[in-house]
Protein backbone atom coordinates (compact mmCIF):
# COMPACT_ATOMS: atom_id res chain seq x y z
CA UNK A 1 0.00 0.00 0.00
CA UNK A 2 1.23 3.53 -0.82
CA UNK A 3 1.13 6.37 1.71
CA UNK A 4 -1.68 8.77 0.86
CA UNK A 5 -1.73 12.54 1.43
CA UNK A 6 -4.43 15.19 1.32
CA UNK A 7 -3.12 18.00 -0.91
CA UNK A 8 -6.24 20.08 -1.41
CA UNK A 9 -9.26 20.97 0.68
CA UNK A 10 -12.36 23.01 -0.10
CA UNK A 11 -15.48 24.04 1.77
CA UNK A 12 -18.05 26.75 1.08
CA UNK A 13 -20.39 28.54 3.51
CA UNK A 14 -23.10 26.16 4.75
CA UNK A 15 -26.72 27.02 5.40
CA UNK A 16 -30.04 27.35 3.61
CA UNK A 17 -28.69 27.99 0.12
CA UNK A 18 -31.93 28.85 -1.69
CA UNK A 19 -30.25 30.39 -4.73
CA UNK A 20 -27.91 27.45 -5.37
CA UNK A 21 -28.66 24.07 -6.93
CA UNK A 22 -27.20 20.68 -6.02
CA UNK A 23 -24.75 20.75 -8.93
CA UNK A 24 -23.68 24.37 -8.37
CA UNK A 25 -22.90 23.76 -4.70
CA UNK A 26 -20.79 20.75 -5.66
CA UNK A 27 -18.83 22.44 -8.43
CA UNK A 28 -18.09 25.59 -6.41
CA UNK A 29 -16.75 23.49 -3.52
CA UNK A 30 -14.77 21.04 -5.67
CA UNK A 31 -13.09 23.96 -7.47
CA UNK A 32 -11.81 25.31 -4.15
CA UNK A 33 -10.15 21.95 -3.44
CA UNK A 34 -8.64 21.81 -6.94
CA UNK A 35 -7.24 25.35 -6.57
CA UNK A 36 -5.87 24.54 -3.12
CA UNK A 37 -4.13 21.41 -4.48
CA UNK A 38 -2.59 23.44 -7.27
CA UNK A 39 -2.60 20.58 -9.77
CA UNK A 40 -4.95 20.35 -12.70
CA UNK A 41 -5.28 16.58 -12.86
CA UNK A 42 -8.01 14.30 -11.55
CA UNK A 43 -7.88 10.58 -12.30
CA UNK A 44 -11.04 9.57 -10.47
CA UNK A 45 -13.85 10.99 -8.32
CA UNK A 46 -15.93 9.80 -5.38
CA UNK A 47 -19.04 11.58 -4.12
CA UNK A 48 -20.60 10.88 -0.73
CA UNK A 49 -24.32 11.64 -0.73
CA UNK A 50 -27.08 10.06 1.31
CA UNK A 51 -30.22 10.82 -0.62
CA UNK A 52 -30.13 13.25 -3.53
CA UNK A 53 -33.08 11.22 -4.85
CA UNK A 54 -35.38 12.05 -1.94
CA UNK A 55 -33.98 15.53 -1.25
CA UNK A 56 -33.60 16.80 -4.82
CA UNK A 57 -35.19 14.16 -7.09
CA UNK A 58 -31.79 13.52 -8.65
CA UNK A 59 -29.79 10.30 -8.74
CA UNK A 60 -26.79 9.46 -10.97
CA UNK A 61 -24.86 12.36 -9.49
CA UNK A 62 -21.35 10.95 -9.96
CA UNK A 63 -21.61 11.48 -13.70
CA UNK A 64 -23.57 14.73 -13.35
CA UNK A 65 -20.85 16.27 -11.19
CA UNK A 66 -17.96 14.96 -13.33
CA UNK A 67 -19.63 16.59 -16.33
CA UNK A 68 -20.36 19.95 -14.64
CA UNK A 69 -16.86 20.02 -13.15
CA UNK A 70 -15.53 19.75 -16.70
CA UNK A 71 -13.89 16.38 -15.99
CA UNK A 72 -15.92 14.03 -18.21
CA UNK A 73 -14.98 11.15 -18.87
CA UNK A 74 -13.13 10.46 -15.56
CA UNK A 75 -14.60 7.62 -13.49
CA UNK A 76 -16.99 9.03 -10.87
CA UNK A 77 -18.60 6.91 -8.16
CA UNK A 78 -21.30 7.84 -5.68
CA UNK A 79 -21.02 6.30 -2.21
CA UNK A 80 -23.97 5.91 0.15
CA UNK A 81 -24.06 4.89 3.79
CA UNK A 82 -26.61 7.31 5.26
CA UNK A 83 -24.90 10.11 7.26
CA UNK A 84 -21.62 8.21 6.92
CA UNK A 85 -21.59 8.59 3.11
CA UNK A 86 -18.92 11.32 3.07
CA UNK A 87 -16.53 9.46 5.34
CA UNK A 88 -16.93 6.32 3.26
CA UNK A 89 -16.30 8.26 0.03
CA UNK A 90 -13.05 9.44 1.62
CA UNK A 91 -12.15 5.86 2.51
CA UNK A 92 -12.84 4.70 -1.08
CA UNK A 93 -10.62 7.48 -2.43
CA UNK A 94 -7.92 6.56 0.09
CA UNK A 95 -8.08 2.90 -0.97
CA UNK A 96 -7.90 3.81 -4.67
CA UNK A 97 -4.77 5.95 -4.22
CA UNK A 98 -3.15 3.57 -1.72
CA UNK A 99 -3.69 0.63 -4.07
CA UNK A 100 -2.00 2.38 -6.98
CA UNK A 101 -5.12 2.28 -9.18
CA UNK A 102 -5.16 6.10 -9.40
CA UNK A 103 -2.81 8.93 -8.44
CA UNK A 104 -5.06 11.96 -7.99
CA UNK A 105 -8.56 11.42 -6.62
CA UNK A 106 -11.18 14.06 -5.82
CA UNK A 107 -13.46 13.15 -2.93
CA UNK A 108 -16.56 15.27 -2.47
CA UNK A 109 -19.50 15.07 -0.09
CA UNK A 110 -22.79 16.88 -0.55
CA UNK A 111 -26.41 17.18 0.51
CA UNK A 112 -29.01 19.70 -0.69
CA UNK A 113 -31.72 19.33 1.95
CA UNK A 114 -33.90 22.44 1.72
CA UNK A 115 -35.56 21.74 -1.64
CA UNK A 116 -38.15 19.69 0.29
CA UNK A 117 -40.28 20.63 3.31
CA UNK A 118 -39.51 19.72 6.93
CA UNK A 119 -41.74 16.63 7.07
CA UNK A 120 -40.31 15.29 3.82
CA UNK A 121 -36.76 15.91 5.05
CA UNK A 122 -37.61 14.07 8.29
CA UNK A 123 -38.91 11.18 6.17
CA UNK A 124 -35.81 11.15 3.93
CA UNK A 125 -33.50 11.06 6.96
CA UNK A 126 -35.69 8.35 8.50
CA UNK A 127 -34.88 5.99 5.62
CA UNK A 128 -31.50 5.45 7.33
CA UNK A 129 -33.38 3.56 10.07
CA UNK A 130 -35.05 0.13 9.64
CA UNK A 131 -38.03 1.15 7.54
CA UNK A 132 -40.14 -1.97 8.22
CA UNK A 133 -39.54 -2.22 11.98
CA UNK A 134 -38.73 1.35 13.12
CA UNK A 135 -40.01 3.75 10.45
CA UNK A 136 -43.26 1.77 10.14
CA UNK A 137 -44.11 2.66 13.75
CA UNK A 138 -43.49 6.38 13.27
CA UNK A 139 -39.93 6.50 14.61
CA UNK A 140 -37.72 9.46 13.65
CA UNK A 141 -33.99 10.01 14.11
CA UNK A 142 -34.41 12.40 17.02
CA UNK A 143 -36.63 9.70 18.59
CA UNK A 144 -34.03 6.97 18.19
CA UNK A 145 -31.30 9.16 19.72
CA UNK A 146 -33.74 10.27 22.43
CA UNK A 147 -34.22 6.60 23.36
CA UNK A 148 -30.43 6.19 23.49
CA UNK A 149 -30.28 9.27 25.74
CA UNK A 150 -32.97 7.90 28.10
CA UNK A 151 -31.00 4.64 28.35
CA UNK A 152 -27.70 6.46 28.98
CA UNK A 153 -29.28 8.72 31.60
CA UNK A 154 -31.01 5.78 33.30
CA UNK A 155 -27.98 3.47 33.45
CA UNK A 156 -25.09 5.93 33.76
CA UNK A 157 -26.65 8.91 35.52
CA UNK A 158 -25.98 11.32 32.64
CA UNK A 159 -27.89 14.55 33.25
CA UNK A 160 -30.06 16.74 31.04
CA UNK A 161 -27.65 19.62 31.72
CA UNK A 162 -24.66 17.57 30.54
CA UNK A 163 -26.42 16.99 27.21
CA UNK A 164 -26.95 20.74 26.92
CA UNK A 165 -23.26 21.39 27.62
CA UNK A 166 -22.33 19.55 24.40
CA UNK A 167 -24.41 22.05 22.41
CA UNK A 168 -22.97 24.99 24.38
CA UNK A 169 -19.39 23.82 23.71
CA UNK A 170 -19.94 23.16 20.01
CA UNK A 171 -21.71 26.48 19.44
CA UNK A 172 -18.87 28.24 21.30
CA UNK A 173 -16.42 26.57 18.87
CA UNK A 174 -18.69 27.20 15.89
CA UNK A 175 -18.85 30.92 16.69
CA UNK A 176 -15.22 31.01 15.51
CA UNK A 177 -15.97 29.22 12.20
CA UNK A 178 -16.98 31.64 9.42
CA UNK A 179 -18.34 28.78 7.26
CA UNK A 180 -20.67 27.46 9.98
CA UNK A 181 -24.43 27.60 9.47
CA UNK A 182 -25.07 28.80 13.05
CA UNK A 183 -21.91 30.64 14.19
CA UNK A 184 -23.37 31.92 17.46
CA UNK A 185 -23.16 30.96 21.11
CA UNK A 186 -25.94 29.39 23.17
CA UNK A 187 -26.32 28.88 26.91
CA UNK A 188 -27.44 25.84 28.90
CA UNK A 189 -30.59 27.76 29.75
CA UNK A 190 -31.36 28.42 26.07
CA UNK A 191 -30.95 24.71 25.27
CA UNK A 192 -33.19 23.66 28.18
CA UNK A 193 -35.89 26.15 27.16
CA UNK A 194 -35.84 25.32 23.43
CA UNK A 195 -38.75 23.41 21.95
CA UNK A 196 -39.04 19.64 22.56
CA UNK A 197 -38.48 17.42 19.51
CA UNK A 198 -38.41 13.96 21.14
CA UNK A 199 -38.16 13.93 24.94
CA UNK A 200 -35.64 14.61 26.41
CA UNK A 201 -34.05 16.05 23.22
CA UNK A 202 -34.89 19.64 22.31
CA UNK A 203 -34.25 21.49 19.08
CA UNK A 204 -30.90 22.82 20.38
CA UNK A 205 -29.79 19.22 21.01
CA UNK A 206 -30.24 18.44 17.29
CA UNK A 207 -28.00 19.12 14.31
CA UNK A 208 -29.82 21.19 11.69
CA UNK A 209 -31.08 20.69 8.12
CA UNK A 210 -28.32 22.11 5.92
CA UNK A 211 -27.30 22.60 2.29
CA UNK A 212 -23.59 22.23 1.73
CA UNK A 213 -20.61 20.40 0.36
CA UNK A 214 -16.95 19.72 1.12
CA UNK A 215 -14.14 18.33 -1.01
CA UNK A 216 -10.57 17.05 -0.71
CA UNK A 217 -7.92 16.01 -3.22
CA UNK A 218 -5.85 12.90 -2.45
CA UNK A 219 -2.56 11.77 -3.99
CA UNK A 220 0.40 9.55 -3.11
CA UNK A 221 2.45 11.11 -0.27
CA UNK A 222 5.58 10.98 -2.47
CA UNK A 223 3.88 13.11 -5.10
CA UNK A 224 2.78 15.62 -2.42
CA UNK A 225 6.34 15.94 -1.12
CA UNK A 226 7.65 16.65 -4.64
CA UNK A 227 5.01 19.36 -5.08
CA UNK A 228 6.42 21.03 -1.96
CA UNK A 229 2.95 21.20 -0.43
CA UNK A 230 2.32 20.91 3.32
CA UNK A 231 1.90 17.15 3.63
CA UNK A 232 -0.95 15.77 5.74
CA UNK A 233 -1.09 11.99 5.45
CA UNK A 234 -4.08 9.73 6.03
CA UNK A 235 -2.27 7.39 8.39
CA UNK A 236 -5.17 5.08 9.13
CA UNK A 237 -8.68 4.24 7.96
CA UNK A 238 -11.18 1.98 9.72
CA UNK A 239 -14.78 1.06 9.01
CA UNK A 240 -17.36 -1.13 10.75
CA UNK A 241 -21.05 -2.01 10.63
CA UNK A 242 -23.69 -2.72 13.27
CA UNK A 243 -27.41 -3.57 13.16
CA UNK A 244 -29.36 -0.65 11.73
CA UNK A 245 -32.31 -1.42 14.03
CA UNK A 246 -31.53 0.00 17.48
CA UNK A 247 -33.67 -2.66 19.20
CA UNK A 248 -31.34 -5.41 17.90
CA UNK A 249 -28.36 -4.08 19.90
CA UNK A 250 -27.41 -5.67 23.19
CA UNK A 251 -26.41 -2.27 24.64
CA UNK A 252 -28.75 0.53 23.56
CA UNK A 253 -26.32 3.39 24.24
CA UNK A 254 -22.93 2.03 23.21
CA UNK A 255 -21.50 2.78 19.74
CA UNK A 256 -19.84 -0.53 18.89
CA UNK A 257 -19.24 0.27 15.19
CA UNK A 258 -17.41 3.49 16.16
CA UNK A 259 -15.37 1.58 18.74
CA UNK A 260 -14.29 -1.02 16.14
CA UNK A 261 -13.64 1.49 13.34
CA UNK A 262 -11.43 3.58 15.67
CA UNK A 263 -9.53 0.50 16.78
CA UNK A 264 -8.84 -0.46 13.14
CA UNK A 265 -7.81 3.06 12.07
CA UNK A 266 -5.49 3.55 15.06
CA UNK A 267 -3.92 0.11 14.53
CA UNK A 268 -3.21 0.96 10.90
CA UNK A 269 -1.68 4.30 11.94
CA UNK A 270 0.27 2.56 14.75
CA UNK A 271 -1.07 5.15 17.20
CA UNK A 272 -3.07 5.27 20.41
CA UNK A 273 -6.15 7.41 20.94
CA UNK A 274 -4.19 9.58 23.42
CA UNK A 275 -1.70 10.47 20.65
CA UNK A 276 -4.35 12.53 18.86
CA UNK A 277 -4.34 16.32 19.28
CA UNK A 278 -7.91 16.93 18.08
CA UNK A 279 -11.10 15.09 17.18
CA UNK A 280 -13.90 15.85 14.73
CA UNK A 281 -16.83 13.59 15.65
CA UNK A 282 -20.41 12.99 14.54
CA UNK A 283 -22.48 14.99 17.05
CA UNK A 284 -25.76 14.66 15.12
CA UNK A 285 -27.40 14.97 18.58
CA UNK A 286 -25.82 16.05 21.87
CA UNK A 287 -26.12 12.51 23.28
CA UNK A 288 -24.22 11.19 20.23
CA UNK A 289 -21.04 13.09 21.14
CA UNK A 290 -21.20 11.72 24.69
CA UNK A 291 -21.51 8.13 23.42
CA UNK A 292 -18.79 8.66 20.78
CA UNK A 293 -16.11 9.92 23.16
CA UNK A 294 -16.77 6.78 25.23
CA UNK A 295 -16.56 4.49 22.18
CA UNK A 296 -13.32 6.15 21.02
CA UNK A 297 -11.82 5.44 24.43
CA UNK A 298 -11.29 9.07 25.47
CA UNK A 299 -13.23 8.27 28.66
CA UNK A 300 -14.66 5.13 30.27
CA UNK A 301 -18.12 3.83 29.35
CA UNK A 302 -20.76 5.93 31.07
CA UNK A 303 -18.39 8.84 31.83
CA UNK A 304 -19.01 10.90 28.66
CA UNK A 305 -21.46 13.32 30.23
CA UNK A 306 -19.17 14.08 33.17
CA UNK A 307 -16.22 14.56 30.78
CA UNK A 308 -18.09 17.29 28.92
CA UNK A 309 -19.09 18.94 32.19
CA UNK A 310 -15.43 18.87 33.34
CA UNK A 311 -14.27 20.60 30.13
CA UNK A 312 -12.18 17.63 28.94
CA UNK A 313 -13.45 18.09 25.36
CA UNK A 314 -13.53 21.91 25.26
CA UNK A 315 -11.33 23.89 22.85
CA UNK A 316 -8.67 24.33 25.51
CA UNK A 317 -9.24 20.92 27.13
CA UNK A 318 -7.09 17.78 27.09
CA UNK A 319 -9.03 16.33 24.12
CA UNK A 320 -10.49 19.11 21.93
CA UNK A 321 -13.61 17.68 20.28
CA UNK A 322 -15.31 19.45 17.36
CA UNK A 323 -13.19 22.60 17.19
CA UNK A 324 -15.10 23.33 13.95
CA UNK A 325 -18.42 23.61 15.81
CA UNK A 326 -19.35 20.05 14.91
CA UNK A 327 -22.55 19.06 13.17
CA UNK A 328 -24.42 21.06 15.80
CA UNK A 329 -23.17 24.55 14.87
CA UNK A 330 -21.42 24.02 11.54
CA UNK A 331 -24.46 22.26 10.06
CA UNK A 332 -25.12 18.71 8.86
CA UNK A 333 -25.63 18.32 5.11
CA UNK A 334 -25.53 14.58 5.71
CA UNK A 335 -23.40 13.35 2.80
CA UNK A 336 -20.96 16.27 3.17
CA UNK A 337 -20.27 15.88 6.89
CA UNK A 338 -17.62 13.13 6.72
CA UNK A 339 -15.61 15.03 4.12
CA UNK A 340 -15.95 18.34 5.98
CA UNK A 341 -14.49 16.69 9.09
CA UNK A 342 -11.39 15.84 7.01
CA UNK A 343 -11.24 19.43 5.69
CA UNK A 344 -11.24 20.76 9.28
CA UNK A 345 -8.55 18.37 10.51
CA UNK A 346 -6.29 19.11 7.51
CA UNK A 347 -6.71 22.89 8.06
CA UNK A 348 -5.86 22.39 11.74
CA UNK A 349 -2.80 20.23 11.02
CA UNK A 350 -1.57 22.80 8.49
CA UNK A 351 -1.99 25.47 11.18
CA UNK A 352 -4.51 27.35 9.02
CA UNK A 353 -7.58 27.17 11.29
CA UNK A 354 -7.51 30.83 12.28
CA UNK A 355 -9.26 31.78 15.50
CA UNK A 356 -10.17 28.17 16.31
CA UNK A 357 -6.66 26.76 15.78
CA UNK A 358 -5.73 23.97 18.21
CA UNK A 359 -2.17 25.00 19.08
CA UNK A 360 0.59 22.76 17.78
CA UNK A 361 -1.82 20.11 16.43
CA UNK A 362 0.09 17.41 14.54
CA UNK A 363 -2.35 14.50 14.59
CA UNK A 364 -6.13 14.42 14.33
CA UNK A 365 -8.97 11.92 14.14
CA UNK A 366 -12.31 12.03 12.35
CA UNK A 367 -15.33 9.87 13.24
CA UNK A 368 -18.39 9.78 10.97
CA UNK A 369 -21.38 7.47 11.38
CA UNK A 370 -24.62 6.50 9.68
CA UNK A 371 -28.05 6.21 11.28
CA UNK A 372 -27.88 5.26 14.95
CA UNK A 373 -24.41 3.79 14.33
CA UNK A 374 -25.26 1.09 11.78
CA UNK A 375 -22.14 2.26 9.96
CA UNK A 376 -19.06 4.10 11.17
CA UNK A 377 -15.78 5.21 9.67
CA UNK A 378 -12.73 6.65 11.42
CA UNK A 379 -9.67 8.27 9.86
CA UNK A 380 -6.36 9.24 11.44
CA UNK A 381 -4.44 12.18 9.93
CA UNK A 382 -0.82 13.17 10.57
CA UNK A 383 1.14 16.24 9.51
CA UNK A 384 4.73 15.75 8.34
CA UNK B 1 -48.12 5.46 -2.58
CA UNK B 2 -46.75 1.96 -2.07
CA UNK B 3 -47.79 -1.39 -3.49
CA UNK B 4 -50.09 -3.28 -1.05
CA UNK B 5 -47.68 -6.22 -1.44
CA UNK B 6 -45.12 -4.35 0.64
CA UNK B 7 -47.40 -4.46 3.67
CA UNK B 8 -49.12 -7.84 3.24
CA UNK B 9 -45.78 -9.59 3.03
CA UNK B 10 -45.12 -8.40 6.62
CA UNK B 11 -48.51 -9.64 7.92
CA UNK B 12 -47.12 -12.76 9.65
CA UNK B 13 -44.92 -10.52 11.83
CA UNK B 14 -47.21 -7.51 12.26
CA UNK B 15 -50.54 -9.31 12.79
CA UNK B 16 -49.51 -12.68 14.19
CA UNK B 17 -46.19 -11.90 15.91
CA UNK B 18 -44.44 -14.75 14.11
CA UNK B 19 -40.72 -15.01 14.85
CA UNK B 20 -38.13 -17.68 14.03
CA UNK B 21 -36.25 -19.71 16.65
CA UNK B 22 -32.79 -20.96 15.71
CA UNK B 23 -32.79 -24.78 15.68
CA UNK B 24 -29.16 -24.86 16.85
CA UNK B 25 -28.71 -22.14 19.51
CA UNK B 26 -32.30 -21.18 20.32
CA UNK B 27 -31.88 -17.46 19.50
CA UNK B 28 -35.20 -15.89 18.53
CA UNK B 29 -35.11 -13.67 15.44
CA UNK B 30 -37.77 -10.98 15.07
CA UNK B 31 -38.24 -10.32 12.24
CA UNK B 32 -37.27 -13.79 10.99
CA UNK B 33 -33.95 -14.05 9.15
CA UNK B 34 -32.37 -16.64 6.86
CA UNK B 35 -29.16 -16.81 8.91
CA UNK B 36 -28.94 -16.77 12.72
CA UNK B 37 -26.96 -13.67 13.78
CA UNK B 38 -25.69 -15.47 16.89
CA UNK B 39 -24.44 -18.82 15.50
CA UNK B 40 -24.77 -18.71 11.70
CA UNK B 41 -27.20 -21.66 11.49
CA UNK B 42 -29.82 -21.65 8.74
CA UNK B 43 -32.52 -23.84 10.24
CA UNK B 44 -35.32 -22.32 12.26
CA UNK B 45 -38.50 -23.44 13.95
CA UNK B 46 -41.64 -21.32 14.45
CA UNK B 47 -41.99 -19.09 17.52
CA UNK B 48 -44.81 -16.79 18.55
CA UNK B 49 -43.66 -13.75 20.50
CA UNK B 50 -44.48 -13.42 24.19
CA UNK B 51 -47.23 -10.82 24.49
CA UNK B 52 -45.92 -9.04 27.59
CA UNK B 53 -42.67 -7.46 28.61
CA UNK B 54 -41.04 -4.35 30.02
CA UNK B 55 -40.00 -0.98 28.59
CA UNK B 56 -36.22 -0.58 28.18
CA UNK B 57 -36.32 2.96 26.84
CA UNK B 58 -38.87 5.40 25.40
CA UNK B 59 -39.49 8.88 24.05
CA UNK B 60 -42.37 11.13 23.06
CA UNK B 61 -42.24 12.22 19.41
CA UNK B 62 -43.29 15.87 18.93
CA UNK B 63 -42.07 16.33 15.34
CA UNK B 64 -43.48 13.49 13.26
CA UNK B 65 -42.83 12.20 9.74
CA UNK B 66 -45.56 12.63 7.11
CA UNK B 67 -48.01 9.73 7.78
CA UNK B 68 -47.90 10.33 11.56
CA UNK B 69 -48.27 14.14 11.65
CA UNK B 70 -51.87 14.05 12.89
CA UNK B 71 -50.93 11.64 15.72
CA UNK B 72 -48.20 13.75 17.35
CA UNK B 73 -47.30 13.91 20.14
CA UNK B 74 -47.08 10.12 20.52
CA UNK B 75 -44.94 7.84 22.66
CA UNK B 76 -42.68 5.10 21.31
CA UNK B 77 -40.36 2.69 23.05
CA UNK B 78 -38.20 -0.40 22.88
CA UNK B 79 -39.64 -3.26 24.92
CA UNK B 80 -38.00 -6.49 26.01
CA UNK B 81 -40.65 -9.20 25.86
CA UNK B 82 -40.74 -12.04 28.38
CA UNK B 83 -39.09 -14.37 25.82
CA UNK B 84 -36.12 -11.98 25.55
CA UNK B 85 -37.04 -10.48 22.14
CA UNK B 86 -36.70 -6.70 21.82
CA UNK B 87 -38.95 -4.69 19.56
CA UNK B 88 -39.79 -1.07 18.77
CA UNK B 89 -43.40 0.15 18.81
CA UNK B 90 -45.72 2.94 19.89
CA UNK B 91 -46.79 3.00 23.55
CA UNK B 92 -50.46 3.96 23.72
CA UNK B 93 -53.38 4.39 26.19
CA UNK B 94 -50.92 5.99 28.56
CA UNK B 95 -50.10 9.47 29.89
CA UNK B 96 -46.66 10.31 28.40
CA UNK B 97 -45.66 11.79 31.77
CA UNK B 98 -46.21 8.36 33.38
CA UNK B 99 -43.72 6.53 31.12
CA UNK B 100 -40.90 4.80 33.01
CA UNK B 101 -37.99 2.51 32.24
CA UNK B 102 -38.98 -0.95 33.47
CA UNK B 103 -42.76 -0.43 33.28
CA UNK B 104 -44.76 -3.53 32.29
CA UNK B 105 -46.49 -3.48 28.90
CA UNK B 106 -48.47 -5.91 26.76
CA UNK B 107 -48.85 -6.13 22.99
CA UNK B 108 -52.16 -5.17 21.37
CA UNK B 109 -53.23 -5.24 17.73
CA UNK B 110 -53.95 -1.70 16.49
CA UNK B 111 -54.15 0.53 13.43
CA UNK B 112 -50.70 2.11 12.93
CA UNK B 113 -51.10 4.55 10.01
CA UNK B 114 -52.78 5.05 6.65
CA UNK B 115 -51.76 6.36 3.26
CA UNK B 116 -54.23 9.13 2.48
CA UNK B 117 -57.93 8.57 1.77
CA UNK B 118 -57.60 5.80 -0.82
CA UNK B 119 -54.31 4.17 0.21
CA UNK B 120 -53.41 1.16 2.30
CA UNK B 121 -54.37 1.16 6.00
CA UNK B 122 -51.51 -0.27 8.02
CA UNK B 123 -52.14 -2.43 11.11
CA UNK B 124 -49.69 -3.88 13.57
CA UNK B 125 -48.71 -4.18 17.21
CA UNK B 126 -48.56 -1.44 19.82
CA UNK B 127 -47.56 -1.51 23.47
CA UNK B 128 -50.13 -0.81 26.22
CA UNK B 129 -49.32 -0.49 29.95
CA UNK B 130 -50.42 -3.58 31.92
Amino acid sequence: MRDVAVIGVGMTKWGELWEKSLRTIFVETALLAVEDAGIDKIDSMYVGCMSSGLFAGQEHIGSLFADYLGRKPVPATRVESACCSGGLALRQGFIEVASGMSDVVLVGGIEKMTDVGGNEATYALGTAADQEYEGFHGLTFPALYAMMAVDHMHRHGTTREQLAMVAVKNHENGSRNPLAQFPFKVTVDMVLKSVLVADPLRILDCSPITDGAAAVILCPADMARKLKKPVVRIAGSGQATDTIALSSRKDLSWMESTHLAAKAALAQAKRKIGDMDLFEVHDCFTIAEIMIIEALGLVKKGQGGKAVEDGLTAAGGKFPVNASGGLKAKGHPVGATGVAQAVEVVEQLRGHAGERQVKGAKRGLTQNMGGTGGSAVVHVFEAE
Amino acid sequence: MQSPARSWREIPQRYRLEAAKCARCGFICFPPRLICPECGAREFGPHKLAESGKVLTYTVIRVAPQPFCDQSPYAVGIAELDDGVRLTAQIVDCDPAALKVGMRVRIEFRKVSEEGEAGVIYYGYKLVPE
